[in-house]
């Protein structure tokens, strides 16, 4: 009977396990488990079924059969689209990051060094953008860069130009809406990480003779390797699957993967297709991912 | 100081881009010519004829519904996970719980969405779970990111907190649950707000997710808003832009402000009770002093 009882207690969880064990759980079935979900059907044909695939393995006759199948990652490999597409992304991921980090670095730091009132104040107003509907302020571009846009009337009064520019629905706008929508998660790590610079350091070397430039670049710049860090792959990797931005702001020619994938899913209804061009995406941000991860451990847990 | 000006050049700069477009967008909102580029005088009549679109207005309450919901659930998850993170240093499979949290912050939607609607179909194939899809998927997508969010915001609470006030209760014989909730919650209760209301705004904004995971007739907010303003720029739209750009600015304004009461009067707390501690301890003097003396 005690035994029993010893058994049925240890079946019961006790409370450290249950902290630990519900977060755990819900993470692991409803963002771990599906990403190997999106692998297997990757691995199926497409089919004019409901769900519209095949099923990868079969038990008859006593045979278990499990069927890869490979052509969809063929695919895309042999599809210059696909390639194309993967590249794109990369390229106004790369140029976007460094964009706001050239626009975000002074922003952050003239923050940081405002006094602590306005340092408030100044983050509110960097923040509140992230809150406010993406797509309300990526539409708000539409009515700016349209060809009969405010900034062509505005170009065209002034005389600038006298034809109006082409800007909506090319490359050029699709940067010029990804800076804006991701400058706030670029500035945010920065500021966290600035703020807490010690001002001494600064003073001695300015004893020591070193000009303003001089430190910036040898002491502020190295200090704020894991804020830049933070804040480069805050805005580097989610602009890779980018949807929205080029959907809306970019034209025919610009390839991103986010949008590939999304009319692969929802205009061709071919899943399998689409679950490939997931696990190819995630493979490449795999290490971006988990070298974002290793940052912000070492942030959770205040060892930075 | 040439650095200096430069810098500060920057931040107003970087300011007027990232407000200009959207105080473009609240007046044209008032515009009352039907081309959006052409200013035709003020008016009002968009606003008062989204209050007839009756698709548009379901959406709106379905989708705040999807919100509310979605804060709850992540601000528990969320400082479940932030508490485990910071203060249980040692368990099987920490390095990975420590990723899947902070993952979803950078994971690209697209994928995010389609792994979690394809999860959905193998469990209702296999479960008979869920039958269709709708608010309930667009909750559990949204909370799983939300969650993310929360986390960090409370773990960075979490951490700034002074370990010994808990563990001045445990060793007066209060059990952990009772600490976590007499002493922990309401201390890092501000961070909780921020949080929540963090993964409302966030819920309401979401697109890609709810495309994904939602089913038929369940449409939400931004997927509405999405469709139309594939079409192009619509005065309609202006009218519930600047509607969500209002509430929204609402909301965190009164965040910001509630937070800095809450900070403010901590710290008055504190000083007062250091005062206090001083006042008394010039009253009484020290014993090892008084025994030095004598």
């Amino acid at each position: 009977m005690k035994k029993l009882n010893r058994t049925l207690q240890s079946l019961i969880p006790s409370g450290r396990q249950l902290v630990i064990g519900v977060p755990f759980i819900w993470l692991c079935l409803f963002f771990l488990l599906p990403f190997f979900i999106v692998t297997k059907i990757s691995f199926t044909e497409a089919a004019l079924a409901i769900p519209p695939y095949s099923e990868i393995y079969t038990y008859a006759e006593q045979k278990f059969q499990l069927l890869l199948n490979l052509s969809n990652y063929a695919i895309l490999g042999d599809d210059e689209l696909y390639i194309s597409a993967y590249l794109g992304s990369l390229k106004v991921a790369f140029f976007s990051t460094l964009a706001c980090l050239l626009v975000g670095f002074p922003m952050a730091y003239a923050i940081s060094k405002a006094n602590k009132e306005s340092q408030n104040v100044l983050m509110l107003l960097i923040m509140m953008p992230t809150w406010t509907a993406i797509l309300i302020r990526v539409y708000a571009w539409m009515g700016i860069l349209s060809n009969n846009g405010l900034l062509n009337g505005f170009l065209m009064w002034t005389g600038v130009i006298s034809q109006p520019l082409e800007i909506l629905n090319t490359n050029v706008a699709v940067y010029i809406g990804v800076v804006y929508a991701y400058l706030p998660f670029m500035v945010m790590p920065l500021y966290a990480n600035l703020v807490k610079h010690d001002e001494s350091l600064l003073e001695a070397a300015s004893d020591l003779g070193s000009s303003k430039f001089n430190s910036f670049w040898k002491i502020t710049v190295p200090l704020a390797r894991n804020g830049i860090i933070a804040g480069c792959m805050l805005v580097f990797i989610p602009v890779v699957g980018e949807f929205v931005i080029p959907e809306l702001l970019g034209g025919p020619e610009t390839l991103m993967i986010g949008r590939v994938l999304w009319q692969e899913f929802f205009n061709n209804r071919d899943w399998p297709v689409a679950s490939a061009l997931a696990v190819v995406m995630l493979l490449i941000l795999i290490v971006p991912i988990l070298f974002f991860n290793r940052s912000q451990a070492k942030e959770m847990e205040g060892r930075a | 100081m040439k650095r200096f000006g430069f810098s500060r050049l920057m931040l107003i700069l970087g300011l007027v881009f990232i407000y200009l477009p959207m105080v473009i967008l609240v007046i044209y909102s008032f515009n009352a010519s039907k081309l959006v580029t052409v200013w035709g005088g003020w008016s009002i009549k968009w606003y008062t004829g989204l209050l007839d679109n009756k698709q548009l207005m379901g959406s709106v309450v379905r989708s705040l519904e999807i919100a509310c919901y979605t804060a709850i659930a992540a601000v528990a998850l969320g400082t479940l996970a932030a508490f485990v993170l910071t203060r249980v240093t040692r368990f099987k499979g920490r390095t990975l719980f420590g990723g899947l949290v902070t993952a979803p912050l950078v994971m690209p939607e697209v994928i995010t969405g389609l792994s979690l609607l394809l999860l959905f179909i193998a469990m209702a194939q296999l479960l008979g779970w869920p039958q269709e899809r709708g608010i309930v998927t667009i909750w559990i997508a949204h909370t799983t990111f939300c969650a993310a969010y929360v986390a960090v915001v409370v773990s960075a609470r979490l951490r700034e907190l002074d370990l010994s006030i808990e563990e001045a209760a445990m060793d007066l014989g209060a059990r952990p649950w009772k600490v976590f909730f007499l002493i922990t919650i309401p201390m890092i209760a501000p961070s909780l707000a921020a949080g929540g209301m963090m993964s409302f705004a966030l819920s309401l904004d979401d697109l890609v997710l709810a495309s994904f995971v939602s089913g038929p007739g369940s449409t939400t907010l931004p997927m509405e808003v999405f469709s139309a303003v594939r079409l192009g720029v619509k005065p309609e739209i202006n009218a519930i832009a600047s509607l969500i750009l209002l509430a929204v600015s609402c909301v965190t304004f009164l965040v910001w402000y509630v937070g800095r009461r809450a900070e403010a009067s901590r710290k008055r707390a504190i000083q007062e009770a250091m005062e206090q501690t001083a006042a008394e301890s010039w009253k009484q003097p020290v014993p090892q002093m008084a025994g030095a003396a004598a």
